[in-house]
């Protein structure tokens, strides 16, 4: 029996230490994208149903397993004689027993998890809510703010949202191209982007920073690298960034060779520079690239040799991606980086 | 061994020509079940190879040893051929070989059909594989799908995947498919229509029942998947939008048909796990089952649930809440009849006398892990919980829990239990506790371990992953396990095969069991019976063995 | 070598099992049928859907007589059988020949329709949602009388040359059970093509 004792110490130790591990508050000690450690209002629903849902299969888990354990002892075989035990094959009162019980635990589970589904997808939207419409590409995220006419890429600004008075970010995402997944742990559950179909998230963020996550559903050669990245301001420098994203692209005279190579190969055919004659749209809008800390989809930081070596190759940096190499030498390839870095 | 085991006839030695003609050109449902079984080893090897080299690859963050390319080649080729090439003709394989001897048949209900239906299946592996050659993928010359195996449109569509490779995928599973279909249609027809006198539907072998069950999941579900794969294959070919987004078809209709395949398969899979078991821990507790009508309900209640659960696989693809509501409740519910069966194993083996022979502990380990395989199910089922846990590696976690922490185990079990009947010899017990030791230490390795990634944030299908998001550590572990997993299968196959040719002689009866296929010799004549049994309960050996005490005196 | 694991002999029970040409059919046709459903859900699933292109009130005629003609062969094959069940080889050979000619009615009835709505109204499989749907489930159908129509044709050769007999009925009707089959999804294919759909 003293094995049993011990077995179950050990397994008792284990879930206390990998359960209190993983709902520490801060996330170094295990994960930026922990899903114990949710700080936004769908994340942390989710989060309390969780811990309903593990505390009824883990005690059902212990119970069951120490049955087991108990029956395999306890009834192994001790004899040599080849007597066999007697022949019981069945009784209904145990079968009815065991099928209410499981029956009134998934009663339970079943009405918990309806009422977080309903509170989750019925919560209604507040006026003063922002509103992003998220687009899914290969390999990248677009974000548009309709209200505010803000037009970018790869990197989420959204402001904190006081409890006392919520200003949630609601995102509607939808697909260029095929199917792809919004996941931010510690903001939210995921949620697919299905070519033409809408479909709606939100987020309601108690905690400034940056959260990180990427795409969730398979969606090509560089699914891996769609990366997510979510900036949660305070309220002043979540306006300050939308006022400064809604202005046209500065020029500047001492990049014009790198402006004029630019916008005369094919890069205006894909991206769009506001204010200028760039306005392609299957790629990132580039008008405030400089305002972003990675390139890519979150790949590569943005330091001048990331950039010059994307622009040179981008299959260097990102195997797969959809941006061919434009075959620009190493002089062009300067200029063209030298006017991408005004755009701030 | 290769000469046809007439009793008492002189061992006669023909040329090798003529054995591989015999085989090839057979009807006989054991060697067909051998050739299914055989397949399915070979290709699990293969499948093997192509997990070794993903996990290889995700050892450590920013890993190069394999390209995007080839590392989703590499999980598409791994699920399938796991799931068709190998799960499936390894179930059919048991449930072709045991099911005429188990219910006192000479052979299946169709042995033609029977043949026609592996044969299918073996070439639709090659077509898959051919890809490999054949297909001209999107960067280069030959090769294999990259769409993952559930082919999500419009990843499939000619747009994103130009060339042939999902082409191989698809006809290769339509054809597979369609030898589905007959091994099922023969199954049902076998049971119900060539049971020896006396067998009446309650006094069949429980594996019987579940492989019926098992055979009409099958006949509803792989038309879906037929159904859908001709419609990709229109949308590619004649210009067809059934999942054209652009024409206002559907992404969302694939998945809906893929998992109204998809789900009865995880079930038409686990449920001859659950006839293996169902089989060898009543011998190994000296027990009869226990709750045999209870099993029988449970699992015909799981059958018609089956059909009502898929869009759990879609909890985050938007559905209204109802939807999602409705796919809660029919996932949670069908727990119930599926905890009741582990309930009933674990009454068997209360009051009885154990026996750790390599089947039982293979059955055993099957116990725990499955239990832990439906634990981490129910927590899935709680959409919400669903839309942080799924397309995880939590959920990676939680399958391979279940195909190789419960069927893969099951079979292991199924292996040791009925070689000593297919061969006549007995696989040694050094080699199987060898072989049982090394894979649950490798299986708990890497999928103990796989789930904290997932709770992590880890998202499945990704080739390589970024450092600081305190993934490292347990992706270290999980590919660690891999090594004692080869280990295992090394000992298992070389044990195999020391057994055919060494192995201890058997006799008919080894475990000193109770069903039909042990009152045959080991292995069985062709025609497996001199005479067509006349039974009178569930053990027709057990009233033999103990007519003081018969089973058919006790109403169960 | 084998033991007998009798525990009383066979003349003392009544045992009768169904057949096995019949359970083994009506498994085909669970699983045929099962392919069906998904293209009729996703006929009616697409219904109105479409984004251009032919509609189906524009485009599609009622076929009321070869639908008539199909269903027919239902009640022709059933007399048959009986036919043959009673010995009568001749009126069998009769009613069977009537029912591949229904069935061959029918199949010129759609390959007309087809090409009406081709050449005239233009509707391919590619034009949109409607044509995709519309061409793969009435050709899957169509697909299944051919290979029904191959199957009474080989028996209706074998008729011709002497060798089908009385004893012969059992597996005429298993056969016959799969034609019976091919019309029934006739029916659905008809409600959800030419009533619902339009």
């Amino acid at each position: 029996m003293s094995l049993i004792r011990v077995a179950s110490l050990v397994l008792v130790g284990l879930c206390s230490v990998v359960t209190t591990a993983s709902a520490q508050p801060t996330p170094s000690l295990l994960s930026p994208t922990n899903i114990f450690a949710p700080v936004s209002t769908p994340a942390q629903t989710i989060h309390g149903l969780s811990l309903f849902v593990l505390g009824v299969t883990a005690v059902i888990f212990l119970v069951v397993f120490s049955l087991l354990v108990y029956a395999i002892v306890r009834y192994r075989n001790r004899t040599d004689d080849n007597a066999e035990p007697p022949q019981v094959y069945g009784s209904s009162q145990v079968e009815l027993a065991w099928t209410v019980i499981p029956v009134l635990v998934v009663v339970a589970l079943f009405m918990a998890s309806a009422r977080v589904i309903a509170t989750i997808q019925k919560t209604a939207r507040p006026a003063n809510a922002i509103d992003v419409v998220a687009i899914g590409h290969q390999f990248w995220w677009e974000y548009r703010y309709p209200g505010l006419k803000v037009v970018t890429a790869n990197e989420l600004h959204v402001p904190v949202s006081d409890p006392a008075n919520p200003t949630p970010t609601f995102i509607t995402l939808l697909s260029a191209d095929m199917d792809h997944s919004f996941w931010v742990p510690r903001l939210a559950g995921k949620t697919d982007l299905i070519p033409n179909r809408k479909n709606e998230t939100w987020i309601d963020p108690h905690e400034t920073g940056l959260f990180l996550g990427q795409c969730a559903q398979y969606c090509g050669t560089q699914h891996a690298k769609m990366l997510l990245r979510v900036y949660v301001q305070p309220r002043a420098e979540f306006d300050q960034w939308i006022q400064e994203q809604q202005q046209l692209a500065d020029t500047n005279e001492a990049v014009s060779e790198g402006r004029h190579i630019f916008e005369s190969t094919a890069c205006i055919n894909c991206h769009t520079v506001a204010g200028t004659p760039a306005n392609g749209t299957f790629g990132p809008d580039l008008t405030h690239l400089m305002s972003r800390d990675t390139i890519a989809a979150g790949v590569a930081e943005n330091t001048p040799a990331n950039l010059r070596q994307w622009i040179l190759n981008p299959d260097a940096i990102k195997p797969g991606a959809r941006m061919p190499a434009m075959g620009l030498g190493q002089h062009e390839v300067e200029a063209v980086a030298a006017y991408l870095e005004t755009l701030r | 061994m290769s000469t046809i085991a007439f009793p008492g006839a002189p061992a006669i030695s023909r040329p090798f020509v003529d054995r591989v003609h015999e085989w090839l050109t057979t009807v006989d449902h054991k060697r067909l079940g051998i050739l299914y079984i055989g397949f399915a080893l070979t290709f699990l090897i293969i499948g093997g190879i192509e997990a070794t080299i993903m996990r290889a690859q995700l050892v450590v963050p920013h890993n190069d040893l394999v390209s995007p390319q080839v590392f989703n080649r590499m999980f598409t080729m791994h699920g399938t051929t796991m799931i068709f090439f190998v799960a499936m003709p390894i179930v059919f394989g048991f449930a072709n070989y045991l099911l005429p001897l188990m219910i006192g048949a000479r052979d299946m209900a169709f042995p033609r059909l029977n043949a026609f239906s592996f044969w299918l299946t073996a070439f639709g592996g090659l077509l898959l594989y051919f890809s490999l050659l054949g297909a001209s993928g999107l960067y280069g010359a030959g090769n294999a799908p990259d769409v993952g195996w559930f082919a999500y449109a419009p990843l499939t569509s000619q747009t994103f995947s130009r060339g042939h490779s999902t082409d191989f995928w698809t006809l290769s599973l339509l054809v597979s498919g369609i030898g589905s279909i007959g091994t099922a249609i023969n199954i049902l027809t076998t049971i119900l229509c060539l049971r020896c006198p006396g067998m009446t539907l309650g006094k069949m072998p429980l594996f019987a029942w579940l492989i019926l069950v098992m055979s009409v999941l099958v006949l509803l579900a792989v038309g879906p998947l037929t159904a859908a794969q001709i419609m990709l294959t229109i949308d590619r070919y004649l210009g067809g939008h059934f999942f054209d987004t652009q024409a206002g078809g559907s992404a969302v209709l694939w998945m809906h048909f893929f998992w109204i395949f998809g789900h009865p398969e995880v079930y038409v899979l686990v449920i001859p796990a659950f006839a293996i078991v169902s089989e060898i821990i009543p011998v190994f507790s000296r027990k009869a089952i226990f709750g045999y009508p209870f099993m029988v309900a449970a699992t015909i209640a799981i059958g018609f649930l089956a059909v009502a659960v898929w869009a759990h696989h879609m909890f985050t693809v938007g559905l209204s809440s109802n939807a999602n509501t409705f796919f809660v409740m029919a996932t949670m519910a069908i727990g119930v009849p599926t905890g009741i069966k582990i309930f009933n194993w674990l009454a068997t083996l209360w009051g009885g006398k154990i026996l750790f022979k390599t089947p039982m502990l293979f059955c055993l380990a099957f116990l725990f892990q499955f239990l832990i395989a439906g634990l981490t199910g129910i927590m899935l089922s709680a959409a919400p919980f669903d839309w942080q846990l799924g397309n995880s590696y939590f959920v990676v976690a939680h399958f391979h829990y279940v195909i190789v922490g419960g069927i893969l185990f099951a079979v292991f079990a199924g292996f040791y239990y009925w070689f000593p009947k297919m061969s006549g010899r007995m696989i040694s017990e050094t080699v199987g506790r060898l072989h049982f030791v090394l894979f649950l230490i490798g299986f708990h390795m890497t999928f103990d371990f796989m789930h904290v990634p997932g709770l992590l944030g880890m998202p499945r299908r990704i080739y390589t992953y970024e450092p600081g998001r305190g993934w490292d550590i347990w992706n270290l572990i999980v590919t660690t396990g891999v090594a004692f997993q080869a280990a295992a299968i090394l000992v298992f196959v070389s044990g195999l095969v020391w057994a055919y040719f060494r192995g201890k002689p058997a006799g008919n009866d080894p475990w000193d069991a109770w069903t039909l296929e042990w009152a045959t010799s080991s292995p069985p004549t062709p025609y497996n019976f001199a005479a067509i049994p006349v039974v009178r309960s569930r053990r027709p050996l057990w009233d033999l063995k103990h007519p003081e005490d018969p089973d058919w005196k006790y109403d169960q | 070598m084998n033991a007998s694991p009798t525990t009383m002999t066979a003349g003392e029970l009544k045992w009768e099992l169904p057949t096995r040409g019949h359970v083994g059919m009506f498994a085909l046709i669970a699983g045929e049928a099962s392919i069906f459903v998904i293209f009729v859900v996703a006929y009616i699933y697409y219904i109105g859907k479409s984004l251009t292109g032919p509609m189906p009130r524009e485009a599609l005629e009622v076929p009321i007589f070869f639908t008539i003609c199909l269903l027919s062969s239902s009640i022709t094959i059933h007399l048959a059988v009986k036919a043959l069940r009673r010995a009568d080889v001749r009126s069998f050979g009769r009613w069977w020949l009537l029912t591949i000619a229904l069935g061959a009615a029918f199949l010129y009835g759609t390959a007309r329709e087809w090409q009406r709505l081709i050449y005239t109204v233009g509707l391919t499989i590619s034009t949109n949602l409607f044509g995709t749907t519309y061409y793969s489930l009435v050709g899957l159908h169509g697909f299944h009388v051919v290979v029904g129509l191959i199957l009474l044709s080989a028996v209706m050769a074998f008729t011709f040359l002497g060798h089908v007999r009385h004893e012969h009925t059992y597996r005429v009707d298993v056969l016959s059970l799969y034609w019976h089959f091919v019309d029934a999804v006739w029916v659905v294919v008809f409600t959800v093509v030419y009533i619902i759909g339009r």
